[in-house]
């Protein structure tokens, strides 16, 4: 089961992947993800927007297809709004499985259909008073559509 | 029938409001007709909906296509391509 959070407050990494191995012997992986808000062209800070009534069941159906594809995954998905400052972390993606390949390739796949698939709008200030919204990425799109089954995410 | 509109976004911001809600005109019956109808509305929606290239749209929580039905939709949600992750 891979389960999905959508929460204002930071996150702990270690201390999210520790609770899914805890008492564990039968994973072999563990794989931790972590975005963070990256100081550009004199950002000062980022605000994540999003849709309150669909953005969990969009992250849950987004963990739910990973968990279908590999079903030995287990882990989970955290992902902030609100306003955050360089350095802050934004998303989480933890995922332990019984050999590396799958946890490494689950953690992408989430990240990338976090990334096209989860309403979530990023608004950029700068240092000069300035704000502007994230154009979304074309290579994003791309990046998401080669786990080859594009039509299953879209709900 | 009645509506639920809700914008996010630069769309939010252009159009001047985070939702309101509406009675579509008989014939408003798809995302594309419906988009059409509301850029007639005020200058902000005009912009906002100018190049459809740049909006999203999710009916009842779900994305939409230009083609899908409308038929029993209570919550339209538009918005740009998301930037989340």
């Amino acid at each position: 089961m891979i389960a999905a959070r959508l929460q204002a407050e930071p996150f702990e990494a270690a201390a999210e992947q520790a609770a899914l191995l805890a008492g564990r012997s039968d994973l072999g992986a563990a794989v931790s993800f972590t975005g963070l808000v990256r100081a550009d062209d004199g950002l000062v800070a980022l605000t994540l927007e999003h849709y309150p009534a669909m953005t969990l069941t969009q992250m849950q159906a987004i963990a739910d297809q990973a968990s279908a594809r590999w079903p030995g995954v287990e882990g989970s998905i955290i992902h902030r709004h609100g306003r955050l400052l360089p350095g802050e972390a934004i998303v989480l993606v933890t995922t332990a499985s019984p050999h590396r390949a799958d946890a490494f390739a689950a953690a992408q796949y989430l990240m990338d259909w976090l990334k096209t698939k989860a309403p979530f709008w990023k608004r950029e200030e700068r240092a000069d008073g300035s704000a502007r919204w994230v154009e979304a990425k074309a290579s994003d799109d791309a990046a998401a559509g080669r786990w080859d089954q594009p039509g299953r995410v879209v709900m | 029938m009645l509506v639920q509109l809700l914008y996010f976004a630069w769309v939010r911001e252009m159009v001047g409001a985070d939702a309101e809600t509406l009675a579509l005109p008989d014939g408003v019956a798809t995302v594309a007709a419906l988009l059409d109808w509301l850029a007639t509305r005020s200058g902000g929606h005009a912009a906002a909906l100018k190049d459809r290239s740049r909006i999203r749209v999710a009916v009842d929580q779900r994305f939409a296509t230009p083609e899908t039905p409308l038929a029993g939709a209570s919550e339209i949600a538009i918005f740009p391509p998301v930037t989340g992750g």
